[in-house]
């Protein structure tokens, strides 16, 4: 009996080709990149950025199609719904600033510009495909495509030994991650015998989920993510990497491929687990409060600004696994109501930091190692950048009137609407509020309360990383004041209950 | 309701804020018009807040006036809910006030490195969060002024302050910060505690006199909103942050703080605390209450031992804003009337007064007391005179109007309210403390004056010029020297304003 005839035939799905538009469009670009960059001679080598910005730019009207939209492909395992199409138009449009922010950085530091590209946008398609992944192996090949090409872009700067040390051991514990989640994940294959999100549910809702198996297996899984969002106690890669990366790259980990991991992680709780929430809300209990508070006591000690903006993003990242641990198994308006406050601090935090990222480039080329006593009078030599910075760090800090009081707003709104632990997470977060504080005005102090010396020199930025200074600080403060802008958007509760 | 009374209020408001928004446009160097617009911009508040006066129906009982309130964020059920009333009008016509008289002071006076843009732009900003703070009544809302000031005047303290700034200035952002977020969760725990669900000041007001929440949720809220208004107003013991704030702080900076900052902790709990967690209220004024006492004992203390006239000012606050903690504890219409009334005054005076130590500082270029050495009587006749007058209100000089607050507080505290009749004993004998504080104050202030003002000129400054006055200083001077005059002649003019409010309010503890 030949091969074929002991299998049984193959049945091809029926592929909505609307649905995975963008990610055509942008598979697209991306070997487009690559052409041009073989085309281009080495001093039009920087086209290829204007190759890939148009691509993305394409993706992203071709997400808006999208909207509204509710498309169900390849069988149940890919779905377009508001959750996606919000991540997907956030992650291309931080793609589009990244771009932006690397032009002059990467071809001033006379770096491989069209590979550069190339791997952001191979990194970008990954986290295009990731909300929209509803089984676990595509999950997982997105969040593989999304780290994959970021640890060749963290050794970018081949001639500094710190870009070298980061990009190892971004990539080992990155891979050793991996490895320990996809035992998870077969381990759940095995207990629950289906790698839908949907088909786990209802399967660890029966008594197979109390299974001492299935409880393992979530915590694996679990442990995977930990380590993608810089969650304690895999926290420990972040610094080493943002501050050896390029600076771009450093922003785009630290916004774009952390919210990946969070799209993925909150699918993941939020759908697939959430019959065992029972269990692992008191894991993200202390997940949540460990990071926060070792990022802060950590950020307060630090000298070299992205070091200390990696410290603050993984205290920030201790904020949005908060959420988690208000999860319960009965509660669903409770859930919705978390859920929402984790999509919208990671939207809030985003704009936040690439905006602090960027204020962060526009030194770097005066001052590459960048440390706090760097930006000492930037208030008098760049105010453009130093009023916008410190908007940024108040933001951060989560004062009002700026967007980052309304991330942390839901988020204590949450916490205290579940009550019992959720009040004291919510202290614990209020506190933490404080600490952060203390290093953010770190900053602040400098740029504004040392007098520096005659003449002041006015400090240069590329118009570029200005614009998205600018446009970052006129983001939070048009959130800050009119916050249903982004609590109006409906996605934020349609994949929960359904 | 015409366009006109709904607007009133956000018009008074947000004018500074887009006084800020122009002035941040102009270039640096259009000195004089930046100045200029500072005046116009605060000017157009006060006037706005002035022709409110006249349309203010002062016979009514209850309710807001010049009421806006319109959805906000309606996903979470916070509105945009503006209004006015006794309780509110009086601290939000002195906002103004002040403000518009700093921004004339700043017209001439502006401590290193200068830039006028950048301290109106802050001074502005600021203006717009502590207004906003006395009209608010959606707890979010009102939180969002409440913290509006923080980063201004943290800035304020720390660009334009004296030598300790930076110290300062972090000091008082993160111990303010640390109280509000606080506060911020018991406001959320109070909206999920209300039924129906609601940040609206005056429907939990009205739930709390129908349908209170549990008493153990009210006490635990209450914990929390309290370290908030506490560390704001400040009490003993979290006034550690005041004396560095005022003393570090540029004039017109301090002149705020205590002038204002000060009593949007004590228009917390007038506004927030009492009438939306009574029986907590109930429990914790015998704290509050001794808490007070201490204070005013304490900073009359503190005063006599310091040699740096405006620490001196500084320490003072805290006795004063004892008094109306203590008005506030007895939770009676009488103590609380009381506690709004030595807020206003202590407004007038204590901003007065640090105006004053701020010119002499300008003067004598150094705020020591043994410094100055006496004689400032002989030197500058008219600043001596004007400071003898403010120090001798401030220590509650009857007919003036320090005395009002201050001496009704005290004889409140010797009939509380009837549910505190348990504490009877207790409040009595911090009326005798609280009385021993007023010798006290009347001690130090006297002292003061006798080493600034009296005796005869040191040499140092006998060679040296010295202006008196200037007449930009009288002009914005003068409707503070004025206005303590007036309320100490006419208390009517705050008693008659906040009296049916605070009745109202008085109402759930029993008289």
């Amino acid at each position: 009996m030949s091969l074929a005839a002991a299998l049984p035939p193959i049945h091809n799905p029926a592929i909505d080709y609307h649905a995975i538009a963008p990610e055509l469009v942008l598979a697209g670009a991306i070997f487009l990149v690559l052409i041009a960059d073989l085309a281009l001679p080495p001093a039009r080598k920087w086209w290829s950025m204007v190759v890939a910005f148009v691509g993305v730019l394409a993706t992203l009207a071709t997400t808006l199609t999208l909207i509204g939209s509710d498309r169900v492909t390849f069988g149940g395992s890919y779905v377009v719904d508001d959750f996606a199409v919000l991540f997907k138009v956030f992650f291309t449009s931080v793609a589009l600033v990244v771009l932006l922010l690397s032009m002059r950085y990467v071809r001033d530091g006379r770096y491989y510009q069209g590979e550069y590209y190339f791997l952001v946008l191979c990194s970008l398609l990954g986290m295009m495909t990731m909300p929209s992944s509803r089984d676990l192996l595509m999950l997982f090949i997105s969040l593989e495509l999304v780290s994959a090409p970021a640890f060749l872009l963290v050794a970018f700067r081949k001639g500094d030994p710190r870009s070298n040390e980061g990009a190892l051991k971004f990539f080992l514990i990155g891979v050793l991650s991996t490895a320990v989640m996809l035992y998870g994940m077969s381990l759940i294959y095995g207990v629950t015998g289906t790698t839908r999100l949907a088909g786990i549910a209802a399967s660890l809702a029966t008594p197979v989920g109390s299974s001492s198996l299935a409880l393992a297996a979530i915590l694996f899984v679990v442990g995977g993510f930990a380590f993608k969002v810089s969650a304690f106690p895999f926290q420990f890669w972040a610094p080493d990497t943002y501050e050896g990366a390029p600076v771009p790259i450093a922003a785009f980990l630290a916004v774009a491929s952390k919210a990946a991991g969070f799209a993925g992680l909150l699918q993941l709780m939020f759908v697939a687990f959430l019959p065992r929430a029972d269990f692992w809300a008191p894991i993200f209990v202390v997940l949540s409060l460990f990071t926060m508070t070792l990022g802060n006591l950590v950020a307060l000690q630090q000298q070299q600004v992205v070091r200390l903006l990696a410290y603050s993003s993984i205290a920030q990242a201790g904020y949005m696994l908060l959420p988690f641990a208000l999860a319960t198994t009965t509660n669903t308006a409770l859930n919705k109501e978390a859920f929402a406050a984790a999509v919208l601090y990671i939207l809030i935090y985003a704009v936040m930091n690439l905006g602090a990222f960027s204020v962060v480039l526009a030194m770097a080329r005066e001052s590459p190692g960048i440390m706090i006593a760097d930006f000492a009078g930037l208030g008098q030599r760049a105010a453009y950048l130093a009023v916008p910075m410190t908007m940024f760090l108040v933001s951060l800090a989560g004062i009002p009137p700026f967007a980052g009081f309304w991330g942390k707003f839901f988020i204590f709104r949450a916490a205290i609407d579940r009550g019992g632990i959720g009040a004291w997470l919510a202290v614990a977060m209020v506190v933490n509020s404080v600490i952060s504080l203390v290093y953010y005005l770190f900053i602040v102090r400098e740029m504004f309360f040392q007098p520096i010396a005659e003449p002041v020199r006015a400090l240069r930025s590329p118009a570029t990383v200005t614009a998205v200074v600018l446009a970052a600080a006129g983001g939070i403060l048009a959130v800050g004041f009119f916050p249903s802008l982004f609590a109006h958007f409906p996605p934020i509760s349609t994949l929960i209950g359904r | 309701m015409s366009g006109w009374e709904k607007s009133a209020v956000t018009l008074a408001v947000f004018l500074p804020t887009a006084g800020a928004v122009v002035i941040s446009f102009l270039p640096k160097d259009r000195d004089r018009l930046i100045r200029g617009l500072g005046i116009l911009f605060t000017g157009a508040a006060l006037v706005v807040g002035i022709v409110m006066l006249f349309g203010f129906d002062y016979g009514a009982h209850q309710g807001l006036q010049f009421e806006l309130n319109a959805s906000w964020i309606p996903s979470v059920a916070i509105h945009y809910h503006v209004g006015i009333d006794g309780i509110s009008l009086p601290l939000f016509e002195l906002t103004l006030l002040l403000s518009f008289l700093c921004a004339i002071y700043t017209y001439r006076v502006l401590p290193a490195p200068g830039k006028p843009k950048g301290f109106l732009a802050l001074m502005m900003l600021l203006e717009t969060g502590m207004a906003g703070t006395f009209i608010a009544f959606d707890l979010v809302l009102f939180f969002i002024f409440w913290e509006l000031v923080l980063v201004p005047m943290y800035f304020m303290i720390g660009i334009w302050g004296s030598s300790n700034r930076e110290y300062a200035a972090i000091k008082f952002f993160l111990y303010t910060l640390f109280g509000s977020v606080f506060m911020l969760l018991g406001f959320l725990a109070m909206f999920f505690k209300s039924n129906p669900h609601t940040f609206d000041i005056v429907q939990l007001q009205q739930q709390a006199a129908t349908a209170p929440f549990a008493k153990g949720v009210q006490l635990l809220i209450f914990a929390g909103v309290f370290l908030g208004f506490a560390i704001k107003v400040p009490m003993w013991p979290f006034h550690t942050w005041l004396p560095d704030a005022h003393t570090e702080a540029p004039t017109v900076g301090s002149v705020l703080l205590a002038g204002i900052l000060l009593k949007m902790g004590g228009y917390g709990f007038i506004r927030i605390a009492l009438p939306i967690l009574p029986q907590a209220a109930r429990v914790w004024a015998p704290i509050i209450g001794v808490l007070a006492a201490i204070a005013i004992v304490y900073a009359a203390l503190a005063c006599l031992a310091q040699k740096d006239l405006k620490r001196l000012i500084a320490f003072s606050s805290v006795g004063h804003m004892g008094f109306v903690m203590l008005g506030i504890a007895t939770l009676t219409s009488v103590g609380i009337n009381a506690a709004l009334f030595a807020m206003i005054a202590h407004g007038l005076i204590t901003g007065m007064l640090f105006f004053e130590v701020g010119s002499i500082y300008d003067r004598y270029h150094t705020r020591q007391i043994s410094e100055i050495g006496g004689g400032m009587l002989l030197k500058v006749p008219y600043l001596a005179g004007i400071f003898a007058f403010t120090a001798i209100a401030s220590l509650g000089l009857p007919g003036l109007a320090g005395f009002w607050g201050e001496v009704t507080a005290l004889a409140s505290s010797y009939s509380p309210a009837q549910i505190l009749t348990g504490h009877l004993g207790l409040f009595r004998t911090l009326m005798v403390f609280g009385g021993i504080g007023t010798i006290l104050t009347a001690g130090y202030f006297l002292w003061t004056l006798q080493r600034v003002n009296m005796g005869s000129l040191p040499d140092e400054w006998k060679e040296k010029s010295l202006a008196d006055v200037s007449s930009i200083e009288w002009l914005a001077w003068a409707p503070l020297l004025v206005g303590i005059l007036l309320l100490g002649v006419f208390p009517r003019l705050v008693f008659g304003t906040t009296n049916d409010a605070v009745t109202a309010l008085a109402h759930l503890f029993g008289r």
